[in-house]
């Protein structure tokens, strides 16, 4: 078989899953799409360790690796994205804009970035806001 | 004619496909058009399905490359705990049923040049480096369960452990990070008793 | 102590007196009025016995006292810590010593609850000890020093009451225009150092008058007239005289000791010790000449046509300030200084009875005044004083200043006949002429000023209280010399350099009559008009028959412009000035609009300079200023509209980038 076949499905999976991360906007979709990313790196290992015939399977360890540490990842990433969904009433991630510039007249993204992490008093307060909305 | 299709054509040729190569290619296609479902369709839950199917096919590549281990530890993983997973988390973010349309934000055409103009040039270079490359299939399984789990626990058994370090770790940090903190909620009735 | 010593210790005691008050003066209030008093009597104790000790002039062959210590050795010409007391030094030293001793006590009365009294007290004890330094100094940069002191003291004393516009704008008036006159002072002192290599005053007397060394001046005319700037700045003549009217919104006893008596006069002193320089120069006499009969005439013009006594007064004193100039033009020094010193007693008496005359009618204002009747006699020690006073400045025999004006005239007739070797008899003419007119108009504003005050017809002026005693003993002492200092001048050419002061009967009977005819005219236009002042009611007046006299000064300045009309002049058709000046009195109020010139020629150019630089600044140099902050304020705002806060929009950005840094590198590895 010619490593062409495996090595051009790995680029056009991962430039979806690149599209996918940039396009969407859910953050779970966004870990979707981070997924097919690693799948298309996890198919050039092994399409290239069977081309290789590598006596040490490397690269067929490393995809092993590379499952586990996904695993690990979307379970930190879905726990990250379930804390955002619980204080911030949303997933999405153009809506989570704290690292934005604020406008010179200096509105609420400059009271979120800049007193949030520093005030446990702004964070309750802003949690009792969304509740009361 | 040009020096490369020459070589290609008296080696193995495109025109010439084997019978995996045309598997690889069908099931290629269906991974590749499900992937792309998942990262356009307007679903949320529909992505999440047809993640699955991304994955069951780059599993079947995975057996079509010899990797029998691998493909199953492709099923039983992906499919079987990451979905599920992804499934869960969309339930607890309260994910809308039903077609939402507000699932792509506004980088939509950025995202969609960048990635086109990606694959363009990440097409271009494999193509160009790999056109003459050949995989021989037949002698012998690469990827057997044998062969897989010996290398595994006989080269790679220190990265083994640490990786299973590094789930632990991933472990206590989700739990801790999607454990309801009961700690704010003292404060504040600290507070209100003060 | 040897008379050196005495001679050192008469600038410095009010001096030390001076920091004293200014150190002591918040923390121990108890020891301010001794600490203003006592240095400045002793300091006068120690002028007389140095005038005794010293018992004489040039005239009576008597040497003068010179000491001196090198201060600092420029290089070039060395500046010389230097006291040289002849008998003109001597004198208007126990003068100055005396009216500020007076001044001293009768602040005490009249300043008594001023809660600025330490500060001025420790000035006034500043003033007299820079005072005392000009007359003794025998160098030049140290009569300067006391010069500038002098001008710095007179700036913070006229502007006392700042509450009010226009005492503040007053002193700064001051302030500019006798530094508009300093300035071309300080470069004669500097010219005239340049031409004779000494700043010490004896040095360059000797090598101008001596016949065997004498060495005449490269530049004498240029040197004389730079000088006279800054004298005519100091001692108020035309055309920088226009601060001293206006510097009459300071206490009256600044204006006593200050603005009639001693500063004012020091330019006129500083003329008589630098005389050789201008002798030198017939244009330069020529010139003094000119501005002494112009300030004679107008402002004895002007005088008449003020409403505010202390106004009348000012105007008084720049006349008779050109009478010493006068002198000074036609060669005679001492014609000028007795003039100086009968005109520094009467005069300080003057204000000093003007001060109790403002308080005891509640306005310095001559049109209300006029309007109340039987203020003679609810003050009759300032009455009979001022009376005698307003005698000698009009020049009546036989008290004081018509003994001294008769010597400036005497000595005018001489040069006039062409018996003075070295003057014009142009100049001896026009002084004289000048002279005799002033004499008729002195006359007539005394007159107008003694009957406007004392002899009103109206309401009886309410009782303000009785004067303190320090006040009024203070006017007695004055008088003595007022009433009978003339009588010295048999004794005074041997203090001054011989000639002689005696009145000559032809400018006697000329001057006596003249200012008889212009006292009867006055006496008689005012018969003629006072029937009219019951019918113009005029007047506030500012009652505090309880508080410091200086209170109701202080009030009538503030209010008098707005009671009536002007600061200066009053709408009063019962005012005989007016009736007598006709046409010409509209001008005459207002200093003939000199202050109006003034306005057009510096004040206005000076005014839009200052727009244009501030134009300049705000507009042209704000704008680079602001440009240079506003290009990187928008750079960083078009920067900042890329920080969404939009992860995606990152990443693309970061993607986008190494794609393209990708592309460069293929490109590169494959040769393109």
């Amino acid at each position: 078989m010619h490593l062409a076949y495996p090595a051009v499905l790995a680029v056009l999976l991962f430039c979806t899953g690149l599209y996918g991360v940039l396009a969407r906007r859910n953050a779970i979709l966004v870990l979707m799409s981070v997924e097919l990313m690693l799948n298309a790196v996890n198919l050039n290992l092994v399409a290239f360790d069977v081309w290789l015939r590598d006596t040490l399977h490397a690269g067929q360890a490393l995809t092993l690796f590379t499952i586990a540490i996904a695993a690990a990842e979307i379970g930190i990433g879905l726990a990250i994205v379930l804390l955002v969904h619980r204080n911030r009433g949303t997933a999405d991630v153009d809506k989570l804009r704290d690292l934005a510039d604020p406008p010179s007249d200096g509105q609420d993204p400059m009271d979120d970035s800049m007193a949030a992490p520093t005030d446990n008093d702004a964070d309750q307060a802003r949690r009792a806001r969304r509740q009361t909305a | 004619m040009s020096p490369a299709l020459h070589l290609a054509a008296t080696g193995h040729g495109f025109l010439s496909p084997t019978g995996v190569e045309i598997a690889f290619l069908l099931v290629g296609i269906a991974t590749l058009g499900a992937a792309v479902l998942t990262v356009t369709t307007k679903q949320l839950v529909h992505a999440a399905l047809w993640l699955v199917v991304a994955l069951g096919g780059i599993a079947v590549e995975y057996l079509l490359l010899t990797a029998e281990f691998i493909a199953w530890v492709q099923v039983l993983i992906y499919v079987g705990s990451v979905v599920v997973l992804l499934l869960f988390g969309l339930m607890l973010t309260k994910a809308p049923i039903g077609p939402s349309p507000d699932a792509d934000s506004g980088n939509r055409p950025a995202a969609l040049a960048v990635a086109v103009a990606a694959a363009g040039l990440l097409v271009w270079v494999v193509v160009d480096a790999f056109r003459t490359t050949w995989i021989e299939l037949d002698k012998g399984v690469q990827g057997s369960t044998a062969a897989s789990g010996e290398s595994l626990f006989r080269h790679w058994v220190l990265p083994f452990e640490a990786l299973s370090v590094l789930l632990l770790a991933a472990l206590v940090g989700a739990i801790v990070l999607s454990r309801k903190t009961a700690e704010p909620r003292d404060a504040q009735s600290g507070k209100e008793k003060r | 102590m040897t008379t050196t010593t005495a001679a050192v210790l008469v600038p410095l005691l009010p001096f030390l007196g001076a920091v004293a008050g200014l150190l002591l003066g918040r923390r121990a209030p108890g020891f301010v009025r001794p600490l203003a008093v006592l240095p400045t009597l002793a300091a006068a104790g120690l002028a007389v016995l140095v005038a005794v000790r010293q018992g004489g002039g040039a005239g009576g062959g008597t040497a003068p006292l010179t000491a001196a210590t090198r201060l600092a050795d420029t290089g070039s010409v060395p500046i010389d810590l230097a006291l040289q007391v002849d008998g003109f030094a001597a004198l208007v030293a126990v003068l100055v010593a005396v009216v500020a001793c007076c001044v001293q006590i009768y602040s005490t009365g009249y300043l008594r609850d001023d809660p600025r009294y330490p500060s001025y007290a420790a000035l006034v004890s500043l003033f007299t000890a820079a005072m005392l330094l000009v007359v003794y100094s025998d160098d030049l940069i140290v009569l300067l020093v006391g010069w500038e002191i002098m001008g710095i003291c007179s700036y913070f004393l006229v502007g006392h009451y700042w509450e009010t516009a226009a005492a503040r704008s007053a002193s700064l008036k001051a302030f500019l225009v006798t530094k508009l006159g300093d300035v071309p002072f300080l470069i004669g002192i500097f010219a005239l150092a340049g031409d004779t290599g000494t700043f010490r005053i004896s040095e360059i007397h000797t090598r101008l008058t001596s016949e065997t060394a004498g060495v005449p001046l490269d530049h004498p005319t240029l040197i004389a007239l730079l000088l006279l700037a800054g004298v005519a700045g100091k001692s108020a003549q035309f055309p920088l005289h226009t601060w001293l009217p206006d510097a009459m919104a300071g206490p009256t006893p600044v204006s006593a000791l200050i603005h009639a008596a001693t500063m004012v006069a020091a330019g006129v002193f500083v003329v008589a010790r630098l005389l050789p320089v201008f002798a030198s120069s017939a244009a330069a006499l020529a010139v003094l000449a000119a501005m002494a009969a112009v300030t004679m005439v107008g402002s004895a013009l002007a005088a008449l046509a003020q409403d505010d006594i202390k106004r009348v007064l000012a105007y008084s004193t720049v006349g008779q300030l050109g009478y010493m100039t006068g002198a000074l033009a036609v060669d005679d020094r001492g014609a000028a200084v007795f003039h100086l010193i009968t005109h520094g007693a009467f005069k300080a008496l003057l204000f000093l009875g003007a001060g109790v005359v403002i308080h005891a009618a509640g306005s310095n204002s001559l049109a209300a005044m006029s309007r109340m009747s039987g203020l003679a006699q609810r003050i009759p020690d300032a009455f009979w004083t001022m009376t005698v006073a307003l005698l000698a400045l009009a020049a009546i025999p036989p008290f004081a200043g018509f003994f001294s004006k008769e010597a400036v005239l005497g000595t005018a007739e001489h040069a006039a006949t062409g018996h003075t070797p070295g003057v014009p008899e142009g100049v001896g003419w026009t002084v004289l002429l000048a002279g005799l007119l002033t004499a008729l108009l002195t006359a007539g504003y005394a007159a107008r000023l003694w009957l406007l005050a004392f002899h009103g017809r109206g309401e009886p002026v309410p009782d303000h209280g009785k004067q303190p005693v320090a006040m009024n003993a203070v006017l007695w002492v004055l008088f003595i010399p007022t009433a009978a200092l003339g009588l010295a001048y048999g004794t005074l050419p041997d203090w001054f350099d011989g000639e002689t002061l005696t009145p000559t009967l032809t400018t006697s009977v000329l001057g006596t009559g003249l200012a008889l005819v212009g006292a009867l005219v006055m006496y008689g236009a005012w018969r003629h008009s006072s029937a009219r002042a019951a019918r113009v009611p005029l007047g506030a007046v500012a009652a505090h028959p309880e508080a410091a006299d200086a209170v109701s000064e202080a009030e009538a300045i503030a209010t008098h412009e707005a009671a009536y009309g002007s600061i200066a002049g009053a709408s009063d058709p019962a005012d005989p000035g007016r009736l007598l000046l006709g046409p010409l009195h509209r001008h005459a109020a207002v200093g003939f609009h000199l202050d109006a010139v003034y306005s057009a020629l510096f004040v206005r150019p000076v005014a839009a300079a200052a727009r244009l630089v501030r134009f300049l600044d705000r507009e042209v140099v704000e704008t680079y200023v602001r440009g240079a902050g506003g290009a990187p304020r928008l750079l960083g705002a078009a920067v900042r509209r890329a920080q969404t806060g939009n992860v995606q929009t990152y990443l693309g950005a970061l993607l986008a980038g190494s794609l393209v840094l990708a592309v460069a590198a293929v490109l590169v590895a494959a040769g393109a």
